[in-house]
């Protein structure tokens, strides 16, 4: 074997294995269809997107949530929009926000509902087509939506 | 008429990211609960969410319904808690006027005005 080749191997190994607890959840058929919807076509990739939200959710009537994407923003490379879906609330839409050149962060922070322990996957879709997402699992301890 | 609390810096410098938070009254019935009676409680959520932004070197055109370049926007669904809350961003280039608007259920329409000063 090459040195060359050695080393790029060597350096993929590592990475995969630094990466790997991060991507350990399996992805919901849910989400991923939902997903799959939104991207319309567009090629769609793990990261760039960052969903914040408590792993533990106390009361599931208010749960605040933020949503920041890695880009710069400008005219010619921006985020177009970001769509929150949710696996097991009545509705799996969870909200759609349009952003602009003209909002120079990519980032969007707002409070939801989460009827009970899921998966919640945020994605944004940049001006040139691709798609982003980050996908969280949550646990509910009170619920949302049904009851009173 | 729904109560609103926007947070936006008064002023700002020229390219400045500045930070927008819009928060309405707003119940955000489901329609999946029932009342105390039994009976399936109506949805009535709010729908869709803008802030608009108007240079004031063109206020003139500003009375013409859509006015403004799209700064931010929503669509809500069920899975918005309560009194729906949002924070964006916004990069001030020039003075001007930012324009909310939320839309729902119920003929439910209310509009906020806020100017912005660019030093």
């Amino acid at each position: 074997m090459k040195r060359r080749t050695f080393l790029a191997s060597a350096a993929g190994l590592v990475a995969s294995v630094i990466v790997r607890p991060v991507a350990a959840i399996e992805h919901s058929a849910v989400l991923t269809a939902l997903v799959r919807a939104y991207a319309a076509g567009g090629v769609i990739t793990e990261g760039r997107v960052r969903f914040d939200i408590a792993r533990l959710v106390d009361n599931g009537n208010s749960v605040p949530i933020e949503v920041i994407v890695d880009s710069p923003m400008t005219r010619q490379q921006h985020v177009v929009g970001i769509a929150l879906f949710n696996e097991k609330n009545p509705q799996n839409d969870v909200a759609h926000f349009t952003l602009s050149h003209l909002s120079g962060r990519a980032r969007v922070a707002t409070r939801i509902r989460l009827a009970t322990t899921q998966q919640l996957v945020a994605v944004a879709k940049m001006n040139d087509g691709s798609c982003w997402t980050h996908t969280v699992e949550v646990l509910v301890t009170v619920s949302s939506c049904i009851e009173e | 008429m729904a109560r609103t609390l926007i947070t936006v810096p008064r002023t700002a410098k020229r390219d400045q990211i500045i930070e927008i938070k819009a928060l309405v009254q707003h119940p955000m019935e489901t329609g999946y609960r029932r009342s105390s009676d039994g009976d399936m409680l109506p949805r009535d959520l709010i729908r869709k969410f803008t802030c608009r932004f108007v240079a004031d070197a063109s206020a003139a055109s500003a009375s013409a319904g859509e006015a403004g370049e799209l700064v931010f926007a929503a669509t809500f669904h069920a899975a918005i808690a309560a009194n729906p809350y949002l924070a964006f961003n916004f990069r001030a280039t020039a003075s001007g006027t930012l324009i909310f608007v939320w839309e729902g259920d119920k003929g439910f329409a209310q509009r906020e005005t806020v100017s912005l000063l660019v030093a």
